[in-house]
């Protein structure tokens, strides 16, 4: 059936199961890619979008409940002001190894900091916690975050 | 870089794969391409007529930042700027590029020359196009930026308008040309992002995953939760009814884990669709024979073999039973560890197209070669007709170094000729079908004289193994340190048989022997009163070369000494106030992969046995240069952290009835961001060529937390992962 999405600002209607994820209607029926597959069981965190400006996972969320929802995805998370921040602080301390999380890592931090403009430790680490990073970047993303956030980035 | 037109009039092959050297091709005739089209000098590299300069980058990239690094070396040499710089990933051709592989952290020792030498071949002929050009001797030529210099005269052209008459000139012997002072250097040595990190941020697709093409059919493959299983029968017309399901096709397999097992093939023109139908398959599989294997069944095994003699003998030196009797203490530990998956956050995947003969690979692999060889043999075409380009990888840690996933999405394209494939693991998948780490057990014994120092030494490894042999990543060396350090020494070898794939763990080997070794001589250590740095200190003795394998580069003792030495003052060890009740200090040093590394875990221990690392502090050499330090501390600290990981996050593979019984990361964990200390690196910059940073900083950190541990409970860890009960009280 066909099921009307607002990704990234933009009303885009596909037809696919209603009960598809978010996450393969982004990457199958939109081609945007940049959202990542690591486990399909909100375990790993590589698939985060903004729903409504929430960091959610998109793998446990289907089209028929996102269809309710404004989504933002890591192609044009960058348009907003956190987003830009973060995205600036994630180059500037050369922040991935493979990067294959850090789609998922960017969007975590960019909804933190939208809710928390000065996080402390405690609500990095919290607000992180979800985000798998297999090479171990953790030390990088917390300076990115306090770098971002305008606090500087001393750690790394 | 796809340049067919180099690859056609190629003469490269011999000196490629002498050592990976480059020759200019004398033949290319370039001054037929005037215009707008770039020109190459040499397979890496291209000047475009805006005097922008492409430089290929030919080994896999799976997070090692070898992307960035190889071709900051042929730029150095070359004299351009890295803004003027752009990146492209090479395919796999080895007759071209040299050897291109991700593992064994052999990036930097294979390439630091060759690289550099393609840079400075090919500026050392445009340089002799200027002086021809103007009529002047090439030494009065200076360059940089991409821009050559007559300083006599103030002369100057931009490579982009020299470069077609540097290629028409006969080839230099990359050999004889003259290399830069590393006082000169202006790239290497500077942290340089990664090449990719802007289009990771944006979200491009660069991943195995994100190949994308029109009429691409999606796969998802069962195999036999039991490895080895065959394929009996299974309801495949029900499947095949569903809605979206496009193909389900079975694929014979050759009882090769790293090529093909049986299976069942779902196809459709979404992943997710031909995945859930995938779970919808009922098969029957033949396990005749392999239900047997579990981890118990292994754990008894071992348990039944250490005290009996070993099957084989890896080492003796000295009269190691006079030692024993003659030893004012004995020191007796048993040591174990599990399986580990690698858990690369991309699952495995390929994208094949079999096509008139030929075949097109998309893979993220860190060893395309011989993938290319079990593609050929599997499908029955000359390795020729295989084409494999190389995407980024979302991890590698020498999954990668496997291809099974290669073989696998063409054989199945292989039944739907023209139509593109994508072969996706499911993570259960990826955890269900990997090469794990072996386990292992040791039991050891040392003897230590009535003077306090370690007179006998002895091992009984039991690893798996066939036909005599260890399997896959589950060797020891003769001469594992204190091997040659000790004057009587005994290491002896029994096997078991397995059913489980085995395969190559970042830092293969190391990564459980390093753990083994360094906390059993910390023992040994506090048994003879002194602590591990002062033991590692007296063993090792005088600077010179233990006896090693042949063809790999020895432990020099006085380059371990040096990191012991810097790491000791860096964390102010043996000095300071005693620390608060639950909190200890622990050291470990290992050699692999040709770096030194010697690291000191700080960790406090809670009533209730959870193990918190509060601090590490890491002192390594890998020689003269630290090429793009930005990356070697990133490399450094996932690397410890990682170490910290196979410890302290519940990580074991484990089986029954031959199965593998983890499916996720719930059940096979890996440290998230609240569980990592700070970690402090610093490096002993010594005379020695430069070495790789992807694997030596993990063995250590293991055995630094083990006796950490130990300095704050007096609670021995003699088995990984730790668990709360283990420290608990």
């Amino acid at each position: 059936m066909t099921i009307t999405l607002n990704i990234n600002g933009q009303a885009r209607t596909i037809d696919a199961d209603p009960e598809k994820p978010l996450l393969w209607a982004l990457r199958e029926d939109l081609g945007l890619r940049g959202t990542k597959f690591g486990c399909g069981a909100g375990l790993c965190g590589a698939c985060t979008v903004h729903a409504d400006g929430a960091a959610i996972r998109s793998c446990q969320t289907t089209i028929a409940d996102a269809a309710a929802m404004k989504i933002v995805t890591i192609e044009a998370v960058a348009t907003t002001d956190a987003g830009r921040r973060v995205a600036d602080a994630w180059i500037a301390l050369d922040v991935p190894q493979c990067g294959y999380c850090q789609a998922g890592q960017i969007m975590s931090a960019t909804a933190l900091l939208a809710a928390t403009p000065h996080p402390g430790d405690e609500d990095i680490d919290g607000a992180m916690a979800g985000n798998l990073c297999r090479c171990s970047t953790y030390l990088r993303i917390r300076a990115a975050i306090r770098q971002a956030a305008g606090a500087g980035g001393a750690g790394a | 870089m796809p340049d067919i037109a180099i690859e056609r009039r190629s003469f490269l092959k011999a000196t490629l794969l002498a050592g990976g050297a480059l020759a200019i091709d004398a033949r290319v005739a370039l001054a037929g391409t005037a215009g707008e089209a770039p020109v190459a000098l040499n397979a890496f590299i291209r000047i475009a007529a805006d005097n922008s300069i492409t430089i290929g980058a030919k080994n896999p990239e799976i997070g090692q930042g070898v992307k960035t690094m190889l071709p900051m070396l042929i730029a150095e040499e070359l004299d351009v700027d890295w803004a003027q710089v752009r990146i492209e990933q090479t395919h796999a051709a080895e007759r071209l590029f040299g050897p291109q592989v991700a593992g064994g952290s052999r990036a930097t020792p294979v390439n630091w020359l060759p690289m550099r030498r393609v840079g400075a071949t090919a500026r050392s002929l445009l340089v002799q196009a200027a002086a021809r050009k103007w009529g002047v001797d090439p030494a009065g030529l200076a360059t940089a930026g991409g821009v050559v210099t007559h300083e006599a005269s103030g002369r100057t052209a931009r490579y982009a308008d020299l470069a077609a008459d540097a290629a028409a000139l006969p080839p230099i012997d990359p050999e004889n040309v003259k290399l830069k002072d590393p006082a000169a250097f202006r790239i290497i040595g500077r942290s340089i992002g990664g090449v990719d990190v802007p289009a990771i941020v944006a979200g491009k697709p660069l991943y195995g995953i994100d190949v994308a093409m029109p009429g691409l059919l999606h796969a998802a493959l069962e195999v036999c939760p039991v490895f080895g299983g065959t394929f009996r029968a299974g309801n495949l017309d029900e499947v095949r009814k569903m809605p979206g399901v496009r193909h389900v096709i079975v694929i014979k397999g050759n009882g090769q884990a790293e090529s093909l097992y049986d299976g069942v093939a779902v196809l459709a023109e979404s992943w997710w669709v031909a995945d859930r139908a995938r779970q919808a398959l009922d098969l029957q599989w033949d396990t005749a024979g392999l239900e047997g294997f579990s981890t118990d069944g292994y754990a008894a095994e071992a348990a039944a073999r250490m005290g009996a003699k070993p099957d084989a003998e890896l080492a003796r030196h000295g009269d190691v039973e006079a030692a024993f009797a003659a030893a004012a203490r004995v020191v007796r530990a048993d040591y174990s560890y599990p399986f580990l998956a690698h858990g690369t956050l991309e699952p495995q995947n390929c994208t094949a197209l079999v096509k008139d003969g030929k075949v097109e690979i998309w893979a993220p692999t860190q060893n395309p070669e011989p993938g290319r060889k079990l593609v050929a043999e599997a499908l029955g075409v000359p390795p020729e007709a295989i084409r494999i380009n190389m995407t980024r990888s979302g991890g590698g840690f020498g999954r990668r170094l496997m291809n099974d996933y290669m073989v696998r999405a063409a054989a199945i394209a292989a039944q739907v000729p023209g139509t593109p494939v994508k072969l996706l693991y499911a993570r259960t998948d990826d955890v269900r079908r990997d090469f794990y780490r072996p386990g292992g057990w040791h039991r050891f014994a040392a003897a230590i004289d009535g003077r306090g120092r370690l007179t006998g030494f002895k091992d009984h490894f039991i690893t798996f193994g066939q036909d005599g042999k260890p399997i896959r990543s589950a060797q020891m060396s003769p001469f594992e340190f204190p091997a040659g350090c000790v004057p009587n020494l005994a290491y002896g070898q029994s096997l078991l048989a397995t059913n489980l794939p085995t395969g190559w763990l970042r830092a293969p080997g190391s990564n459980a022997l390093g753990f083994v070794f360094q906390s059993f001589l910390d023992e040994v250590a506090v048994a003879a009163g002194k602590t591990l740095p002062d033991l590692m200190i007296e063993l090792l003795g005088e600077p010179r070369d233990l006896p090693w394998l042949p063809n790999a580069p020895a432990l020099n003792t006085g380059r371990a000494r040096g990191v012991i030495d810097k790491v000791c003052a860096m964390a102010g060890w043996g000095k300071g106030a005693r620390l608060p009740e639950g909190r200890g200090r622990g050291f470990g040093f290992y050699f692999s992969h040709m770096g030194y590394f010697a690291e000191i875990v700080d960790v406090a221990v809670s009533a209730e046995g959870e193990a918190r690392v509060a601090k590490v502090w890491v002192a390594g050499d890998v020689g003269s240069q630290i090429i793009n330090p930005v990356n070697a501390i990133n490399q450094v600290q996932g690397s410890v952290i990682e170490g910290l990981g196979y410890a302290l996050s519940g990580q074991a593979i484990t089986q029954v009835a031959g199965a593998v019984t983890q499916e996720n990361f719930h059940d096979a964990p890996i440290p998230r961001i609240g569980d990592v200390p700070e970690i402090v690196v610093e490096w002993v910059i010594t005379d020695n060529p430069p070495s790789g940073l992807g694997e030596p900083a993990l063995p250590p950190v293991i055995p630094a937390l083990a006796n950490a541990i130990h300095a704050a409970t007096g609670k021995r860890i003699r088995s990984l992962p730790i668990t709360a009960e283990m420290l608990a009280g």
